[in-house]
């Protein structure tokens, strides 16, 4: 049994909503390097470097990529041998977001209730936690904080099972072609098919997380993810959506087995400032 | 990187918007207002009451943003535009009351450019994803209403040379439609 204190939470997760907001993954920076080399279009190209000098200011500036700081998302992958002493975990963990938030200069963007009066919470607070209880007795951290522009561009559709591969292709593209020029392309799509509806678009929104352009391990999947990206990337959408190659840097799809009637297929798409960071403790 | 474009002095007038065309580059200086999702609410039903707007729309660009905190001695801190059609609703009545722009990112609906050829509006669109580079084209910022709205209260922005691509001029012309269709064409060729 390791004990981890809930300071040690607080830190952590403050210190990871900074350097999320911060410092652009190099392997999207890569991505995008990679992307500016291939566009086509001189306007994207020139849209492409707008993007890697934004990140370069922000990193050296330490100042946030992006002004839209997110909805607090913390994915959390509890050993089932420790032990958090001191506190509530989601107490510690709303903590970290609401020091992080407040002594970064983060955008706080979270309103309660979500209609109606919708007031600002004024710390960011609270995250949405995802948490998984594993072997062990580490706790992993990971910080991802989601724009809203892109968020509000998720699809799910609950496809008969006849539907197959091609009903996922179609499906996954009319939803990039829908989103257009709003969740800031190019973007990273992730997609999550099987399990439940809940579990599909929780599959999705884990996709993210993989670093840019890895594919999946089984080969099946990791065809479709070259055929989504190969068709996405022949829509014209381009980066913001003003025409070009570059419309998604990468495709992750996650699977899970499902039940016999049906094949539910979600869509979460992440924007070109794809930010996440995380911590072993 | 060199900021190339029309250059705009705001309030626009006529003779500044009547020659841009969808997919021209321009670099907007002077006063222009930040307002968002809840401020558009609350200019809307300040119109509604016949009450006065927070600043004299005649001629005036709004930008779609909510900017992160300013680091001590900065105007502002990051300052890209946010997603545009949620504010699709409430466009029409500003553009009646006198803007003449709008600086956001991705489509608006139908009858916002509808109106906006009425009205003669143009919308404008940055870069988004990139405020902490769009931030150093704006050298001053203070909030003038609404401050309870957090990132969403109304501030007046000084810009120099802030870089938007026109997406719809007064004519109906759309610069996502034309370029995604003229790379779509090219790119199923391929």
């Amino acid at each position: 049994m390791k004990e981890i204190s809930f300071q040690d939470i607080v830190q952590t997760v403050k210190r990871l909503c900074m350097e999320a907001n911060y410092f652009l993954g190099e392997d999207v920076v890569q991505a995008l390097q990679k992307a500016r080399e291939q566009e086509i279009s001189p306007l994207g190209r020139e849209i492409l470097d707008q993007i890697l000098e934004n990140a370069a200011i922000a990193r050296q500036e330490e100042v946030p990529i992006c002004q839209d700081t997110g909805l607090t998302v913390v994915f959390a992958e509890v050993g089932q041998d420790v032990h958090i002493v001191g506190g509530a975990f989601e107490d510690a963990v709303n903590e970290g977001v609401r020091q992080g938030y407040t002594e970064g200069y983060l955008r706080k963007s979270m309103v309660y209730p979500p209609f109606g009066a919708r007031k600002n919470t004024r710390d960011n607070t609270p995250a949405v936690i995802h948490v998984r209880l594993v072997p062990g007795d580490q706790l992993k951290l990971i910080v991802l904080p989601k724009g809203g522009g892109s968020e509000n561009m998720s699809f799910l559709s609950m496809m008969p099972p006849a539907a197959g591969r091609q009903g996922i292709v179609d499906f996954v593209v009319a939803s990039v072609e829908k989103a257009g020029a709003n969740p800031c392309p190019p973007i990273i799509v992730g997609v999550g098919i099987g399990g439940s509806a809940d579990k599909a678009m929780a599959l999705a929104k884990h996709a993210l997380l993989r670093p840019v352009g890895e594919h999946h391990p089984e080969p099946e999947v990791a065809d479709l993810e070259r055929e989504l990206l190969e068709r996405i990337n022949r829509t014209g959408i381009g980066p913001q959506g003003l025409g070009g190659r570059t419309t998604a840097l990468a495709v992750h799809v996650e699977t899970h087995p499902c039940h016999l009637a049906s094949m539910p297929v979600a869509v979460n798409i992440q924007c070109h400032a794809a930010r996440h960071k995380e911590a072993i403790l | 990187m060199e900021k190339t474009g029309i250059r705009l002095t705001t309030p626009l007038t006529l003779e500044q918007i009547t020659p841009l065309r969808a997919g021209d580059k321009v670099l907007i200086n002077g006063i222009i207002y930040v307002a968002r999702d809840a401020a558009h609410k609350r200019m809307v039903e300040a119109l509604e009451r016949g009450e006065p707007l927070p600043f004299d729309p005649a001629g005036q660009v709004v930008y779609y943003m909510g900017p992160s905190p300013a680091k001590p001695g900065r105007p502002i801190g990051s300052a890209g535009p946010t997603t545009s059609y949620r504010m699709d609703a409430y466009a029409p009545r500003l553009m009646a009351a006198g803007i003449k722009g709008m600086i956001g990112k991705g489509e608006r609906a139908p009858e916002v450019i509808e109106a906006m050829k009425r009205y003669q509006c143009v919308y404008f669109a940055a870069t988004g994803g990139a405020g902490a580079l769009i931030s150093r084209s704006i050298v001053a910022a203070r909030v003038i209403a609404y401050e309870d709205l957090g990132p969403e209260a109304i501030q007046e922005l000084t810009v120099v040379d802030f870089p938007a691509i026109v997406i719809n001029d007064i004519y109906g012309g759309d610069a996502y439609v034309a370029e995604r269709e003229k790379y779509r064409k090219l790119l199923q060729k391929v």
